[in-house]
């Protein structure tokens, strides 16, 4: 057996590369996609043509007598399957049914009619093309603003308003700072609705036990746990007779932190079939079916001083929700509310949203989830309330911004921001860019008519989902330290780490507490039958409030171990380092190995102590966690042909203490192509009729690496108080920090021109018709 | 994304699988549209005939005046050849262009223009070397004009039973200049404008100018007028930009999601300079 050699050497703040990457570099991860059972079955899901339309009829005969296929369901045969849940909750919020299978209405592209379930997978896509829906069309309306005119077509009947809710939030006295202001700026802002685009489509194999009454549920999702009490209450199903495993999950950035009809649905059709089932979300369905993100129209207005302090905001969101609301479809806005302030010390703030159903697929969270649309808005009006004043965009930030000797600080929409220098890492960025050379080359550039734009956004985020109370479905997280009698150390964490890189971050900080080999320690999770009840990956949580809880339950168990060295040394004065309970008189030391044989061999027990080496931490989180950053862009424009290039781009992320910055620059550099893709190159785009016009990655355009700038990356640190990890998140920081500041950029850069403000996706055409105007 | 059953033979012969092709079987080479469309349910060929395992459609040689290209080259093939780079650099440089690493290495010359897509680079620059097309059926085979060879959208002149079987390029005389400059389609990476331009100067003038056009229109074409404006010229800024400008005259422009018609004609126009000042600086 392999000795463990301790180290005095720490792993935390390291780059250590990640554990999980030699299985996905080689390809030898299970996905979904990879898990074969004997007997298993195929689901090709029959799905709308029509945005809005009445089904007269469904004729599956054809279908259900193609050789291969096994069985056909329809509406009809799931109705008593409980409606896809929607975790989120606010006053008067109008919640349609929704069913995993439409009844006699369809309500987007996409929705599904029926399931074929066959041998194999090419049998039910040949049978799925021979069942006949009797479609009476409906019009339909595809876009908020125009759905809350008088007159669309309802996407539900019964509310013919097209209104889901209605929220109102405000702080401080909005009219009051409004009266005093010498400069009001006004500007509507859009942040269009985005596909999410995983790697890795969404995909069910559902297995019954039927001798056991045992489901076995395996989904490409973010929350295990969640999803296996919402889908265990829809399928009427006792909670502990469901297993959820997610496997290797490629990506979810929000679209997996959801429970979808056909979780349900597959769970249903094994029960009926007695059989394994499988069901493999293609791309087209990916980009119908599974969530999107954004889907924002806010109209913005800030008051000011005539020197740049702004005095409040007021802001009106119009929600593109889609046609139903998904887990958190509601609640998504609400945090663009809570954030609306940024990092400003106003205290007057207003905020109204109004929800929409359109007949499109539902939004939800995407990577960022309310916070780069409320970034975005704020970074856009400070940048206009600048132009307006003729100020330098660095030093409104400086002068607005709340001061590090004010934190804690409480914000305007009731949140209290924990810890922070936020002149910190605008001034380093500065530095960076050499921002006053860079000033003076661009007024040169200008000279020579060149269109050069230098563009800056200073974020703040919320992160580490959160306390509970503040949460729909609980806020803590949880953690198992086990160490076996042979020494080695299993972390299960109730998080469901999907490419965040908490299998070799949760390890380093339990390598360091324990004083052991990272090679010692093997972190699982993603499986209800083997994890204790957790909540999720999501909101930048899992290391701010995951990896707390692994930490707690470290403690816990050090404490034990030093009880069962204690005894073995004979000796009360003894301490923990290096793996080693040292008696501190005679200097004579027990391994971590010694004592986890002992526990278990159990010859003796120290005083009220249990055998064995186990501890079970649930961790509530007392805030939530509050990270920042300053992100420098330089663009130059093609004034031939408006294409964006993008020289420059610096990031300077604040994100609390840093585990591995390795990891935590792989989160920036994804999180700020995410950005620049909706900055850049991104959006869904629905015809008049509901058609998702780019229903295909041939006409969605996700950043390629080819499109992607060289990323500065840099930090400051700046730890938080409300976990001993210090750590905040940084997850979605660099999405967040990113669109405003690219589109700053080149709103600056074609301000000689008399631009003063760009939509998103801000493409070549758009920005070469404003240069022909600017001509004519 | 789930194609519809089919048969797949892969020959071993050409004349094997002209006879396959002669019964109404579809020919499979990269696969790079066909497959997608398959996919997609958009075609569903009965029977597939792979034509990538036969070793007499798969070549790159110079003969005579000319390179040969068998029409199962791959895009990744042609972009590397060392015959092509120093023969016909124009074509060369056209197939970097193509779709990405994993398109370069599975997609073809001959599947790519048989597929005929408006946005493909290739037809530009073919255009502008006035490549032939060598067609074989099988009982017949017959060489066409490029020009000729692409008749509309998706359409070609190949008729019924007829493959590509090698695309016939003239070799460069020494001293022209050649360029593709392409504005890429940010999704596909198809051409949203694609403009290949070859031109040799003789005493200080422009004596030959050849712009192949891509992307602008339902099919690929040599913008005449535009060449035409350039003969005899020294090739100064205001005639570059004179001849460019004409370079969509009288073309029913594409319009679509990415592109407007007037954006595209404008890019044409755009491009169309820059491809001329790369070529004429790169020209003897």
């Amino acid at each position: 057996m392999a000795t463990t050699i301790t180290k005095p050497e720490t792993l935390v703040g390291k780059r250590i590369r990640r554990r999980e990457d030699p299985r996905l570099i080689t390809g030898t991860a299970t996905y979904v996609d990879d898990i074969k059972m004997p007997g298993m079955h195929y689901a090709t899901i029959v799905r709308s043509p029509h945005a809005a339309a009445r089904i007269r009829s469904i004729n599956t005969k054809k279908a259900a007598a193609h050789k291969g296929v096994i069985a056909v369901f329809t509406g009809k045969d799931t109705q008593k399957v409980g409606p896809v849940p929607c975790g989120a909750s606010l006053p008067g919020l109008r919640v349609p049914h929704h069913h995993i299978l439409a009844m006699d209405r369809v309500y987007f592209a996409g929705h599904p009619v029926a399931v074929v379930v066959a041998t194999d997978r090419y049998v039910a896509a040949d049978a799925a093309d021979l069942i006949e829906v009797d479609w009476d069309v409906l019009p339909a309306v595809a876009d908020p603003e125009k759905a809350l005119a008088k007159g669309a077509p309802a996407v539900h009947p019964e509310w013919p308003d097209n209104v889901a809710f209605n929220y109102h939030q405000e702080g401080g006295n909005v009219e009051k700072a409004f009266s005093e202001a010498d400069v009001v700026v006004k500007q509507r802002i859009t942040s269009q609705r985005l596909i999410p685009t995983a790697m890795e489509t969404r995909g069910v194999v559902a297995d019954w036990r039927p001798a056991d009454r045992q489901l076995n549920l395996y989904s490409s999702t973010q929350i295990p746990h969640l999803m296996r009490t919402l889908v265990a209450q829809m399928l009427g199903l006792e909670e502990n007779r469901l297993r959820v495993v997610a496997p290797e999950v490629g990506g979810g950035f929000g679209s997996k932190l959801n429970v979808y009809a056909e979780e349900a649905l597959m769970g249903f059709v094994a029960m009926k079939i007695q059989q394994p089932v499988k069901w493999i979300e293609s791309r087209r369905e990916n980009f119908l079916c599974t969530i999107h993100g954004r889907g924002h129209v806010d109209h913005y207005e800030v008051a000011a001083k005539r020197d740049g302090t702004i005095l409040g905001i007021k802001l009106h969101i119009i929600q593109d929700l889609g046609a139903y609301h998904q887990l958190l479809t509601p609640a998504i806005p609400t945090l663009s509310v809570l954030m609306m302030p940024g990092l400003y010390k106003t205290q007057n703030v207003r905020a109204d949203i109004v929800g929409v159903f359109t007949n499109c697929v539902p939004t939800d969270a995407y990577r960022g989830a309310g916070r780069p649309e409320a970034t975005h808005g704020i970074e856009r009006m400070v940048d206009v309330l600048a132009a307006e004043l003729k100020m330098d965009p660095a030093e409104i930030r400086l002068k607005n911004f709340v001061t590090k000797e004010q934190f804690p600080f409480p914000t305007a929409t009731g949140l209290t921001y924990d810890s922070g220098d936020y002149a910190a890492p605008l001034k380093k960025a500065l530095d960076i860019v050499d921002y006053q050379n860079l000033r003076n080359e661009q007024a040169q550039a200008r000279k020579q008519g060149k269109l050069m734009g230098i563009g800056m956004s200073t974020y703040g985020e919320i992160c580490a989902f959160g306390p509970s109370p503040a949460t729909p479905a609980g806020g803590w997280e949880s953690a198992t330290v086990k160490i076996d009698p042979t020494g080695k150390v299993t972390v299960m964490t109730g998080a469901s780490p999907h490419g965040q890189g908490e299998e070799t971050t949760f390890a380093q900080i339990a390598a360091d507490e324990l004083g052991v080999n990272i090679d010692d320690i093997l972190v699982l999770h993603g499986d209800t039958a083997v994890v204790q009840y957790g909540i999720g990956t999501f909101g930048s949580r899992s290391t701010a409030v995951g990896g707390t809880a692994v930490y707690f339950a470290l403690q816990d168990l050090k404490a034990k171990i030093k009880k069962f060295g204690a005894m073995l040394l004979g000796s009360d004065d003894v301490s923990f380092s290096g793996g080693q309970v040292i008696c501190n008189k005679t200097g004579k030391s027990k391994s971590i190995q010694e004592i986890a044989a002992a526990s278990y061999r159990a010859m003796k027990l120290p005083p009220n102590t249990e055998p064995g080496l186990i501890s079970t931490h649930f961790w509530e989180p007392p805030n939530f966690t509050f990270p920042f950053g300053a992100h420098i862009v330089v663009t130059d424009v093609d004034r031939d042909t408006g294409a964006v290039a993008v020289r420059r781009y610096v990031a300077v992320d604040d994100c609390g203490n840093i585990l591995n910055p390795l990891i935590v620059d792989g989160q920036i550099h994804g999180g700020v192509a995410q950005g620049l893709g909706q900055a850049l190159w991104e959006q869904a785009v629905y015809d008049d009729n509901g058609q998702l016009v780019t229903g295909e990655l041939m006409d969605y355009a996700v950043p390629k690496a080819h499109m992607m700038p060289r990323i500065e990356s840099d930090h400051t640190t700046t730890p938080t108080s409300v976990n001993p990890l210090g750590v905040k998140g940084v997850g979605e920081a660099g999405t967040i920090g990113c669109s405003p500041a690219v589109v700053n950029s080149v709103v600056d850069a074609l301000a000689p021109l008399g631009v003063k403000h760009l939509d998103m996706p801000m493409t070549p055409e758009t920005i070469w018709k404003l240069i022909a105007r600017s001509k004519s | 994304m789930i194609p519809q059953a089919f048969d797949y033979t892969a020959p071993k012969s050409l004349d094997e699988a002209l006879g396959l092709l002669a019964k109404g079987a579809k020919p499979l080479a990269g696969g790079m549209s066909l497959i997608p469309m398959m996919k997609l349910r958009l075609a569903a060929p009965d029977h597939l005939v792979d034509l990538r395992r036969l070793k007499d459609l798969n070549y790159i040689r110079e003969q005579g005046a000319a390179v040969h290209i068998g029409a199962t080259a791959t895009h990744y093939d042609v972009e590397n050849s060392a015959v092509v780079r120093g023969k016909c650099p124009l074509l060369a440089e056209t197939a970097a262009h193509i779709g990405d690493v994993q398109v370069r290495n599975m997609g073809t010359i001959g599947g790519s223009i048989a597929h005929n897509d408006p946005s493909a680079d290739y037809p530009a620059a073919l255009q502008a070397l006035e490549a032939k097309v060598v067609l074989k059926g099988a009982k017949s085979e017959r060489t066409v004009s490029v020009a000729d060879f692409f008749v509309d959208t998706f359409t070609t002149a190949l008729e019924p039973g007829e493959i590509i079987r090698e695309v016939i390029v003239p070799v460069e005389d020494s001293g022209t200049g050649t360029s593709y400059q392409k504005v890429a389609q940010p999704a596909s990476g198809f051409a949203i404008v694609g403009i290949a331009v070859r031109v040799r100067k003789s005493g200080g003038k422009i004596g030959m100018a050849r712009i192949g056009v891509t992307g602008l229109a339902n099919r690929s074409y040599r913008a005449a007028a535009a060449e035409k404006a350039l003969e005899g010229k020294a090739g100064s800024a205001t005639e570059i930009q004179n001849a460019a400008s004409l370079v969509a005259e009288r073309v029913d422009v594409n319009s679509d999601l990415h592109a407007s018609a007037d954006y595209r004609r404008h890019l044409a126009v755009v491009y169309a300079a820059r491809a001329l000042m790369a070529a004429l600086a790169r020209s003897a």
